[in-house]
């Protein structure tokens, strides 16, 4: 168990000292009084995992490797942008364009998350990113979405909508599940909303065990609500689009 | 007969070892090129227009047309069209005719200006993803407006609005009249702006009964001959246009000879059958300035404060003309550059007459805002826009909306042949020869209209993508994101464009 | 007509606060809040406006100019003594600092129009936004960065630190701050090019591209103003005073035109709101603000935040008591408020509004 105080420290001097760390072999580290320094993981790989108290900087987790990162308040934009294994946990809020191109691993946000959330993220066998959301969802949810898992729990939103509009806007791979109704009007042309089947229930179930531990929620609770799932009904929606 | 001293055109030929003897190419020709010869099919040459008409209905692809290798010498001055009609006007005193723009290669600005696109400091958008928005209302604005606060709390109207047209993007169809066009032409047109949320015009021949369905699409026109103008035609459409002149043939009156006014030309124009169909060159009710205002006014006050819209050529003090337009009252201002299509002008008048759109509308803008005025009423551009990417250069230099005909017709299978006016076209669109009219299926046309629409309406929101901008708003006079190459500083300066590189 | 303008784009961090109750607070949080961001920045433009600063002056229009040549000041008095009563001039009062080697001259006057100068009905206002563009646009030298009355803009070229040291910052009580580090990448960052942009008691700090500029700049022109700070971020400070001061919307209208909503928005809404947002769509079509942006203009009687409608660019509001707080991100409120009461990120095109009590 490492302790580092980033009090005041520019985030290249405090992020050697993590990539330090975890080269040394240290498995166990908390960062405090950290604020807005950013690229904290960045790149990093290995299996240590990394407590994060006070508000990360943008670009939290982007490109990371294999890591977990705990960050015990908000978080700001660009989380796990094309991140390819690890985790990331959020007990607070996230902002926007979060997961872009992420290629894997798990990105759990207890809170509200901004706009383009899980834009373009991507699947291929078995490597397929995850992302859930207790919270509600800005407009774009899952643009350009082309592979993996994103869930949208919709908890404590106060009346506020779930999501956004333009959900799913191209999406062409992957699904969405929905905790609530989702109106066809915020939703783009190329997605289809379906009941869930029970291969969708084993994933569901599966991705929100995991995240219920994390949070400390209750998986009966939110499984008491109803889901609609989100899927592409063409992986070329434009094929009529160009002229010969 | 005396041959006349103008070798043919075009040369059509026929491979007599494809030819099946099916005698289609004889059907089509409205021109009279070919005919039965007893065991072959016999070509006048003379009288083909490179219309392809029966090179697209041969099944065999038989037929070649070439231009005629036995022209004139070639001559960088004496060029082939000054002799041609030199020999003619020798063979008739006549004054040769034309349809279409003209095809003279002066300059092409719009070739000259290229578009902006984001790269890094702006985020381009996608507008396959994200919204993108081309809606476009045509009318006069206020300069501001006022609200009360309802008693809901929300935003109440104060203001009221002028009558505003509403376009799904801002691409309508100019005037073309049924005479100068057969009716189903202009079916085609009126399907395709409902279907596309656009608007097409009359032109000044009057409206037949068969376009009532569409009167939520159409502006009708009040041309200097007033035909088929009366309070149910002046009602009928969602505007009025007043015509004071075209691009082509600027100052110039209009004749439809008798000879192509058939019985439902004729009822649609309200004069007897036969008799010439004489527009005059000025509209006899308009000397001046404020005779405009009052005619803007009296088609006002007979539709109930419908929209009015003025179309002139662009001459050369558009910019002042087009400010007393403004001035006069009129919602729209609709600017024809001199390379506007045309069914028949004097060829003369075509080629040598007015200035180009692209002029015309920096001019014009620049001056109505000059004036504080330049909201008082849109401008509608037209005059050889050619593709989404004109149509985006010249809402950039300033119009509101753009007008197209030529690009329309040539869905319906024009050529660009430039004979309109003989009336014997054989794809049925500038003629009323029943025969020939009957092939032009407005509902098939039509598909491919709205499909031309449709396929610029995406081109149009690349653009926009590319540019970074997600409101057609955003484009109008952005004369900032166009570059100029190879234009001198002073059409820079006329145009409000900087040079490439700055 | 000048066509030989240039835009400059900066890429920036905001930040900025008020308390409604109009408490007086020192410069020291805002400059900590701004030097968070320092990657957002990158050293070629910072500054700061206050309101409230000026209390002993503040029924007197506080001008700050700016001169590249001390010789262009005198030219500058001859004109302002011709046309207002002059309180007080003052150089600006610096401190030196090492990364700021050369300043322009920087004095402030506070001044009242002459009313004799005052030809026919013109308002007072109009009488001072006529002076600043003409001063900015045909006095080559001079430039008037902050005109309104009981507030100040201060900026420069260099870090946000650097500038708030060289401008003492620190110094100043205001209850209306806002500040932005810029990140200038197309032309060479220059004193006048820094942000805030202010007219009359209008401040802008903004975050992002004004891709409409030019039809944006081309529309002003058309109601007189002259826009003469090679930027793009300049046509935000006088689309207010268009649309506010002259036009008589109020700030919520004022935003509905700046970020106006999706058609798909106003076509759904109930008949009146949607006549109404119709109007102001096709009436001010060509105020869009169109392109990525964060925005924080301050006024005289209050503070609002707003970004782009697809929300290009971040912009998170916090509240504490009576301060709210507004920047480009969360961690540049924690800095100096490190438990709000409440922490939200503002959806696309959705005004913060905040407004002094009286």
């Amino acid at each position: 168990m490492l302790e580092i105080n980033a009090g005041g420290m520019y985030y290249r001097d405090l992020n050697q000292k993590i990539r330090d760390a975890v080269n040394s072999g240290e498995k166990d580290i908390t960062v405090r009084n950290v604020n807005g320094q950013y690229y904290i993981g960045d790149g990093l790989r290995g299996k240590s995992t990394i407590t994060v108290e006070g508000v990360p900087g943008n670009d939290l987790a982007a490109f990371m490797d294999g890591p977990t990162l705990v960050i015990k308040a908000n978080a700001q934009d660009n989380i796990s942008n094309t991140m390819n294994t690890g985790k990331v946990v959020i007990h607070g809020n996230a902002g926007d364009v979060l997961g872009y191109g992420m290629r894997g691993g798990k990105l759990h946000i207890l809170g509200d998350v901004g706009y383009r959330v899980g834009i373009h993220m991507k699947g291929v066998k078995k490597q397929s990113p995850t992302i859930v959301v207790g919270g509600t969802a800005g407009d774009f949810f899952g643009e350009y979405m082309a592979g993996g898992v994103l869930i949208l729990l919709g908890l404590n939103n106060d009346g506020r909508p779930i999501v956004g509009d333009y959900l799913g806007t191209g999406m062409h791979g992957g699904v969405i599940y929905v905790r609530g109704e989702i109106d066809k009007n915020n939703c783009g042309a190329e997605v289809g909303i379906l009941d869930l089947d029970d291969e969708d229930m084993k994933v569901l179930k599966e991705s929100l065990t995991e995240y219920c531990k994390d949070m400390g929620l209750s998986l009966d609770e939110i499984m008491k609500k109803g889901f609609k799932k989100l899927i592409p009904v063409s992986l070329r929606p434009y094929g009529n689009l160009y002229a010969y | 007969m005396f041959k006349s001293l103008a070798p043919p055109e075009y040369l059509a030929t026929i491979d007599r070892e494809k030819c099946i003897r099916c005698k289609r190419c004889i059907q089509n020709c409205g021109w009279g090129v070919y005919s039965w010869g007893g065991d072959k099919v016999l070509i006048n040459t003379s009288k083909c227009v490179k219309c392809l008409r029966c090179y697209h209905y041969c099944p065999e692809e038989a037929i070649e047309i070439v231009d005629n290798p036995t022209r004139f010498k070639q001559n960088a001055y004496w060029g082939y069209n000054h002799l041609r009609n030199i020999k003619r006007q020798a063979e008739t005193g006549g004054i040769p005719l034309t349809g279409m723009g003209s095809d003279l290669p002066y300059t092409i600005l719009f070739d000259s200006l290229l578009i902006d696109a984001c790269q890094v400091t702006n985020p381009s958008i996608d507008p396959l993803r994200e919204p993108m928005e081309l809606r476009t209302y045509l009318g006069k604005k206020p300069s501001s407006v006022e609200f009360e606060k309802g008693r809901d709390g929300k935003l109440k109207l104060k203001t009221k609005m002028p009558p505003q047209l509403k376009l799904s993007l801002p691409i309508i169809f100019s005037p073309m009249s049924f005479g100068s066009i057969s009716l189903n032409a202009q079916k085609v047109l009126a399907i395709a702006a409902k279907e596309c949320g656009i608007l097409m015009n009359t032109g000044e021949g009057g409206l037949h009964e068969d376009l009532f369905p569409y009167r939520d699409n159409i502006i009708v026109q009040v041309a200097s001959g007033r035909f088929g103008v009366n309070p149910d035609y002046l009602n009928a459409g969602v505007a009025v246009e007043i015509k004071i002149g075209q691009g082509a043939k600027p100052g110039i009156g209009g004749h439809l000879p008798g000879e192509k006014i058939p019985l439902e030309v004729a009822r649609a124009r309200m004069i007897p059958v036969g008799t010439d169909a004489i527009s005059p060159a000025p509209q006899h009710d308009i000397y001046s300035i404020e005779d405009l205002r009052q005619l803007i006014y009296a088609i006002k006050e007979a539709t109930n404060y419908k929209p009015v819209s003025v179309k002139i050529a662009a001459v050369h003090n558009v910019a002042a003309i087009a400010s007393g337009i403004v001035r006069a009252g009129a919602d729209i201002v609709y600017l024809d550059g001199f390379r506007g299509g045309t069914g028949a002008a004097p060829s003369i008048i075509r080629d040598h007459l007015g200035i180009p759109i692209e002029h015309a509308i920096a001019a014009v803008d620049d001056r109505l805002r000059q004036e504080g005025i330049r909201n008082e009423a849109s401008i509608i551009a037209a005059g050889g826009i050619r593709s989404s990417a004109d149509a985006a250069k010249a809402i950039a230099l300033g119009a509101d909306a753009v007008a197209i005909a030529t690009a329309a017709l040539i869905t319906m299978g024009c050529t660009t042949c430039g004979k309109c006016y003989t009336g014997n076209c054989s794809w049925g669109i500038t003629t009323q020869r029943p025969e020939l009219t009957a092939r032009l299926d407005p509902e098939v046309y039509a598909e491919r209209l709205i499909n031309l629409i449709h396929a610029w309406e995406h081109e149009l929101k690349e653009i926009l993508g590319a540019l970074g901008i997600n409101a057609i708003e955003s484009l109008r006079g952005n004369r900032e994101r166009l570059r100029g190459v190879g234009l001198d500083t002073q059409i820079l300066d006329i145009l409000g464009v900087k040079p490439a590189g700055r | 007509m000048n066509h030989d303008y240039q835009k400059d784009i900066s890429g920036c961090g905001l930040t900025g606060l008020i308390s409604r109750k109009r408490r007086r607070i020192g410069g020291a949080d805002i400059v900590k809040s701004l030097c968070l961001m320092t990657d957002r920045g990158n050293g070629l433009g910072a500054g700061y406006a206050a309101y409230g600063i000026y209390p002993e002056f503040k029924d007197f229009y506080a001008f700050h100019i700016m001169f590249d040549e001390p010789s262009v000041r005198w030219t500058l008095e001859e004109y302002l003594k011709n046309n207002y009563h002059i309180e007080k001039i003052e150089e600006i009062p610096t401190s030196p600092v090492k990364a700021i080697p050369i300043a322009p001259l920087l004095v402030r006057y506070f001044v009242t129009p002459l009313r004799d100068k005052m030809a026919g009905d013109i308002q007072e206002a109009d009488f001072v936004v006529n002076t600043v563009m003409k001063v900015n646009s045909e006095i080559e030298g001079a430039y008037i960065f902050s005109s309104g009355k009981n507030m100040g803009a201060f900026k420069g070229v260099g870090n946000p630190r650097d500038i708030a040291e060289f401008f003492r910052i620190e110094e100043y009580e205001g209850w209306t701050w806002t500040a932005h580090t810029r990140f200038p990448t197309n032309t060479p960052g220059w004193w006048g090019g820094a942000h805030p942009f202010t007219l009359l008691d209008w401040s802008i700090v903004h975050n992002g591209e004004i891709s409409s500029y030019g039809i944006n700049k081309r529309y002003l022109e058309m109601f007189g103003y002259k826009l003469t700070l090679l930027t793009d971020t300049e046509v935000a400070a006088y689309m207010l005073d268009l649309l506010i001061r002259r036009q008589g919307l109020d700030i919520p209208s004022a935003c509905l035109v700046l970020a106006a909503p999706f058609w798909k928005k106003i076509d759904s809404l109930p008949e009146g709101e949607r006549e109404a947002l119709t109007a102001l769509r096709q009436t001010y079509g060509s105020a869009l603000l169109n392109g990525p942006f964060s925005i924080l203009f301050g006024h005289s009687k209050g503070l609002v935040g707003i970004n782009d409608r697809i929300k290009l660019r971040p912009l998170v509001a916090a509240t504490k008591d009576d301060v709210t707080y507004m920047a480009s991100e969360e961690s540049a409120i924690r800095a100096i408020c490190p438990a709000p009461d409440k922490v939200w990120a503002p959806r696309a095109g959705d005004p913060v509004i905040v407004n002094l009590e009286d």
